[in-house]
């Protein structure tokens, strides 16, 4: 794929060392000379120095033929219309940004972005999931179905706990593929299967059902 | 007409002076309040610091009762992502900003936001001037 980058950052530059790794073929659009110099020393010639919210940048490195464009800069607004301008004027099939204000998601939806990554949430669900107490885990989000992988762990003393699957009521369209038990296999519950404290189980549900969810797995 | 002006520079500024001498009801929103020194004497509307690319700091300083929004900062693509924001987040009726780009501002014209390019009307202004 050609994939172009805007923004040379240490986001940019990681990004494209590992997309080049896999093959594909990348370009950098980078404002900052020094930048550019390092990323062309250490990556070989792969940065272009110029505004990549500019049509005419644009233009002079092929985003006609772009498989996709992402936007790392550290300014939303640039990000912004460096994907807006990919995909109005060049036609790129897939643009990407970084957001640094988590309240942006869904303006930059709405504007026609395909996807976002808010480096804030990233963080902030990383640290969640270390919190021992955080009663639900984002695992993947598949975001063309608008359905999620959540974990949801069973306390000890949950009043869920001696119930079997069946006989616990599921928001409508979430099912459960799997649960880890403490010190056992893995296991694909069926129907009759029995909630024990500390399970971690594994639903397929939609985010507006996270709360419900998480309720019925583990009581009040 | 309630209008919001985004950015207190010189064009912003004056532009408030004008529309407060006309009568509306004017508030100048500027990250940085010793821009608002540039505001006439005499004044009467408000100035806030605030983010105009933040939902929030729209909403603090009435953009949902707003019948106009302007966006002339110095940056081309925080006036649009402002513009934006007040066009399709919050529906205000009028919705104007300045992209000294030509090239961003046709794209962005052509996609229905209303804006003007300093660039392109002031070289023309010079072209005829010198030809008159």
């Amino acid at each position: 794929m050609y994939i172009i980058i805007v923004g040379g950052g240490r986001v940019g530059y990681y990004l494209s060392k590992s997309l080049l790794d896999e093959g594909h073929e990348i370009l950098i659009i980078e404002k900052n000379a020094d930048f550019c110099e390092t990323i062309n020393d250490e990556l070989g010639s792969i940065c272009y120095r110029g505004d990549g919210c500019e049509a005419s940048t644009l233009a002079q490195v092929g985003t006609g033929r772009a498989d996709m464009l992402v936007a790392v800069t550290g300014d939303d607004a640039d990000n912004l219309i460096a994907c807006q301008v990919a995909k109005h004027k060049f036609k790129v099939p897939r643009t990407i940004a970084r957001i640094r204000n988590p309240r942006n998601e869904v303006l930059f939806k709405k504007l026609g972005v395909d996807v976002t990554i808010s480096s804030t949430n990233v963080i902030l669900e990383q640290i969640a999931e270390e919190v021992p107490t955080h009663p639900l885990i984002h695992l993947h989000e598949i975001r063309d179905k608008g359905l999620e992988i959540v974990e949801v762990k069973i306390p000890q003393g949950a009043t869920t706990i001696g119930k079997a699957i069946k006989d616990i009521i599921l928001p409508s369209g979430t099912i459960i593929p799997l649960i880890i038990r403490k010190s056992q296999k893995p296991l694909i519950p069926s129907p009759n299967t029995i909630l024990m404290a500390e399970d971690q189980v594994v639903a397929v549900t939609e985010p507006k059902a996270e709360d419900v969810l998480r309720k019925a797995l583990r009581g009040g | 007409m309630k209008v919001i002006i985004m950015g207190c520079g010189r064009v912003g500024a004056r532009l408030a002076g004008l529309l407060d001498t006309a009568g509306h009801n004017v508030t100048v929103l500027d990250m940085d309040s010793y821009s608002f020194r540039r505001l006439p004497s005499g004044f009467k509307g408000k100035a806030l610091v605030g983010n105009g690319i933040d939902e929030e700091a729209l909403k603090r300083v009435g953009i949902e009762q707003a019948d106009a929004f302007i966006a002339v900062t110095q940056g081309d693509n925080r006036n649009i992502m402002a513009a934006q924001i007040a066009k399709h987040i919050f529906g205000v009726k009028r919705v104007i900003c300045r992209i000294y780009d030509p090239l961003r501002q046709e794209l962005y014209e052509s996609l229905g936001l209303e804006s003007l390019s300093p660039t392109t009307i002031f070289a023309d202004l010079l072209k005829k001037k010198l030809e008159s």
